[in-house]
């Protein structure tokens, strides 16, 4: 075990944890920020995506030692869950079980910021790596394209 | 409108139910389980939810509430009930809100599954909406010393037509208390309805979209630990010894313990059980046949040529008529087994304590999930409660409560509140798969080309039932036969969303359209003149509408330009299943020589829609999960072990593979009917059949992507 210094949605956290730990399994266990999901703990789903230095990671294979970065979570994302993603993903109606949620609209935020105004195809290609069992796919890529025209 | 999740003990839960005082509480319950009346009666807060099966509120503020019994798992029943209950009670949508309840054994069918929800409740929805608008209006009546007739209802308020006074719901529900409950009351005429048939969003959508811990996984309780069990990974065997020294060194790790189903390693936090549970050293023992895919192949052939079976449905004489055939047309059609894959992996809560059991979680039948942890600990079932949490997804996984059992006898064994997870690779190794299935369909054409023989015979892995012998086309042929094999094999199934149709109805509608083909016809006329034969005169027993697959294979056919267009390769398909129709029609381009679906029309008659965005989420997600499942999903066996265990090896379907879907619900004038599972059945049989239209190749086995039509164009699989 060991302490670790994270800045987590912008406040500075402190964690006692073995240092191959997983980013996921820290924020879910140890800080109680259980918004981020674990879905295969394999990067192959998603699910756990969050931004390091604003850039989309997959916590689940990313040791607690290795973040050096500031971490944001879906929690927070947006201070009122107004983030245009989370507006978007409202406004198309997307949710179905709910669950790979988190980790697409984070995939999303960070895609949007390198490519504000992205094709179809666009979208398609950058949300390919998340899966969505209930199949809501047509959904979530209506809302990338809603919160792309969004200010 | 806003969902609330009830995170309560049952006391907190009878407490709860006491904010309403001073307001109309109506319970309603059923007097028997598939009964079309219900009973609505008013009740004290206090008492309430004492003999209720559902219940609705309305405070002296205004606010709706309205307890939703039914596990939700994205079919997005907290949604829809309230909003037939709304409707009905021309309340404002604003002012209604939804709570999830926990488990009591009061209410009325409380579990997810089968597509039966909506079109069960329905009527009791209604009747209690319609209950308590009576009850306002009659209440606002007496203040004003006018009519009832003069009086009626919009937005939550009560308003006396020829004076245009109005009253809110809030200010009359005292009074509205006092009013005898009436008997009968008028429902909506469905022309009126304001909220049904519309979309609404789904309620929870704030608490989804901001990471709010609604899931089972999310749960936390002070002090609780976490458990993970390492089952043997072969079906087959079972634990013979281990050696858990080294593991019980580890850092965070309180204990090892041997379950019924394994070796529970226990600690404090889930990276460390996870790293633990790796290293336990276990030997397993032979326990039953350890079985390879092979193995099942070769078994498959044994038992559709030499089996016994079970003759589910024999109608005239089909050795005759085999025997007379023109033309003979014989095929067999395979599938493998498939995990469920929600993506939130089974776990659950447990804390069995000297005076009872608490458990919160996951899942779809919690009634059943009790009675289970009571016959395991031996304790009665009134000391164990509860409680439902949001679920990650379903697909009939959570049917099954081994997971909730695991969680109560680990809790037990360690006497500590336990939190039980399941990794991926435990959940796709661990088990209740849908079932492997062959089935040989064989079908006697005269020399017109008329289908005057028709035989079934279905192995299941496992699976007793493989058939629907009262579906389509039974009721179509004068000479049929159509039986059941099972195969015993110690790898676990169960039910898996659309159990049974979700590989039968592919297998019977890409065989028809062979048949079709074989007799010189279009497969769309083809299965036309056998609906219209069954709708003149039905041989033997119909489970389905005629008029309505006739309704939905027309429309189909008449959006997607039906063997009118250029460029695309069209396939068709059509199935009834949990009580509705489904039509479809998928169109494939040769991209590299290689199949692609580009776009699925689909025509749907599931009665009446009730929330029309929840609808289309219910059928598009299906036509994706059927198109993945059917192209993609390979599970194979090694020596009893599953080969694919993780989504590196076992592939989903993705964002750039879905195609364009065209989706039309018809307005058919019944009342709901499932819509859950009936959009995926039809899907597999519309892409296989567009597949042989592009490629001239017949899909005899699922995935599609193991075919050599996928396989050999490039000499390389795409995946």
């Amino acid at each position: 075990m060991a302490l670790f210094k994270l800045t987590v949605n912008g406040k500075e956290r402190q964690v006692d944890v073995e240092a191959d730990t997983p980013l996921l399994w820290v924020l879910r266990d140890s800080l109680h920020l259980v918004g981020t999901k674990y879905g295969c703990g394999v990067a192959q789903c998603g699910a756990c995506t969050v931004h390091m230095n604003g850039a989309a990671v997959r916590s689940c294979i990313l040791p607690v030692s290795a973040v050096k970065s500031p971490i944001t979570t879906i929690e927070g994302l947006s201070e009122n869950g107004d983030h245009p993603v989370q507006q978007a993903w409202d406004e198309v109606d997307v949710p179905q079980c709910g669950y790979c949620q988190a980790g697409q609209m984070m995939t999303a935020a960070a895609f949007l910021k390198t490519n504000p105004k992205p094709t179809l195809e666009e979208v398609a290609s950058a949300m390919h790596g998340n899966l969505c069992r209930c199949g809501a796919y047509h959904r979530i890529r209506e809302a990338v394209l809603v919160a792309s025209k969004k200010k | 409108m806003e969902s609330t999740q009830q995170h309560t003990s049952r006391r907190d839960f009878l407490k709860w139910s006491t904010f309403t005082a001073g307001g109309l509480v109506l319970g309603f319950k059923w007097s028997g389980a598939e009964a079309q009346t219900a009973e609505v009666f008013a009740a004290a807060p206090s008492a309430a939810p004492v003999a209720m099966n559902h219940y609705l509120s309305i405070g002296t503020d205004g606010i709706v509430t309205i307890f939703s019994p039914n596990p939700e798992l994205g079919q997005n029943i907290l949604t829809s009930f309230p909003m037939i209950v709304a409707d009905e009670l021309d309340a404002d949508w604003k002012q209604v809100k939804v709570l999830q309840a926990p488990f009591d054994k009061r209410f009325d069918r409380q579990l997810t599954g089968g597509s039966g929800a909506v079109p069960h409740s329905w009527p009791l929805l209604r009747k209690a909406g319609a209950t308590a608008r009576a009850m306002l209006i009659a209440a606002a009546a007496k203040r004003w010393g006018v009519p009832e007739s003069e009086c009626t209802a919009s937005d939550s308020f009560v308003i006396h037509t020829p004076s245009g006074k109005k009253l809110g719901y809030g200010e009359l529900a005292t009074e509205a208390a006092a009013i005898p409950v009436p008997t009968t009351v008028k429902l909506k005429d469905k022309k009126d309805f304001k909220l049904i048939g519309t979309a609404v969003k789904n309620v929870a959508n704030k608490d989804i979209l901001t990471g709010k811990p609604l899931y089972g996984l999310d749960f936390y309780r002070e002090g609780m630990l976490y458990a993970m069990i390492q089952r043997p990974p072969s079906f087959g065997t079972k634990v013979k010894s281990f050696d858990a020294t080294a593991v019980k060194a580890m850092p965070g790790i309180i204990d090892v313990v041997q379950t019924q189903n394994g070796v529970a390693v226990v600690g404090k936090s889930t990276w460390q059980v996870m790293k633990a549970k790796k290293a336990l050293k276990i030997t397993y023992e032979k326990s039953g046949n350890i079985e390879s895919s092979a193995d099942h192949d070769r078994i498959f052939l044994e038992q559709l040529d030499h089996g016994k079976a079970v003759v589910k449905r024999q109608d005239g004489d089909v050795e005759a008529a085999f025997k007379n055939a023109a033309k003979v047309v014989k095929k067999d059609y395979q599938c493998p087994f498939l995990p469920h894959n929600p993506l939130e992996p089974m776990n659950f809560f447990a804390h069995v304590k000297e005076d009872g059991v608490e458990l919160v979680g996951p899942c779809q039948i919690p009634g059943s999930a009790r009675t289970a942890v009571s016959k395991l600990l031996n304790i009665p079932e009134d000391k164990i409660t509860l409680e439902l949490t949001r679920l990650g997804g379903g697909f009939g996984r959570r049917l099954y409560n081994d997971y909730v059992v695991e969680a109560a006898e680990v809790s037990s064994l360690v006497k500590a509140p336990v939190k039980l997870i399941w990794s991926r690779e435990d959940d796709m190794m661990g088990g209740t798969y849908r079932s492997a299935m062959r089935y040989r369909f064989e079908a006697a054409l005269d020399d017109k080309g008329n289908m005057i023989g028709y035989k079934l015979r279905g192995v299941g892995m496992n699976d007793n039932n493989t058939t629907r012998e009262h579906n389509f086309p039974s009721g179509a042929i004068d000479n049929l036969l159509i039986e059941t094999i099972n195969n015993p094999t110690p790898i676990t199934t169960g039910a898996w969303r659309a159990p049974v149709t979700n590989f039968l109805a592919y297998a019977e509608q890409a065989f028809i359209d062979e048949v079709a083909q074989a007799a010189g016809k279009d497969p769309v006329e083809f299965r036309l003149e056998l609906l219209e034969k069954v709708k003149a005169k039905p041989v033997g027993r119909t489970d389905y509408n005629v008029n309505r697959m006739i309704d939905v294979t027309k429309r189909v056919a008449e959006r997607s330009g039906w063997g009118k267009k250029k460029g695309v390769f069209q396939g068709f398909s059509v199935y009834y299943s949990h009580r509705s129709y489904v039509a479809q029609v998928a169109e494939v381009v040769l991209e590299k020589g290689k199949p692609v679906v580009k776009k699925i029309y689909a025509v749907a008659d599931c009665g009446q829609v009730v929330n029309l965005g929840g609808a289309q989420q219910q059928v598009m997600g299906g036509i994706v999960d059927g198109m993945g499942h059917a192209l993609y999903g390979k599970f194979t066996f090694k020596e009893g072990a599953a080969e694919q265990n993780n989504f590196h090896n076992y592939r989903l379907i993705r964002m750039k593979e879905i195609p364009e879907i065209d989706l039309f619900f018809v307005d058919s004038g019944f009342d709901p009917t499932g819509l859950g599972e009936p959009a995926l059945p039809p899907t597999g049989g519309a892409v296989a059949n567009a597949i042989f239209k592009a490629t001239g190749k017949r899909m005899y086995s699922q995935p599609f992507l193991e075919t050599d039509v996928f396989t050999s164009t490039s000499g390389k699989k795409t995946f």
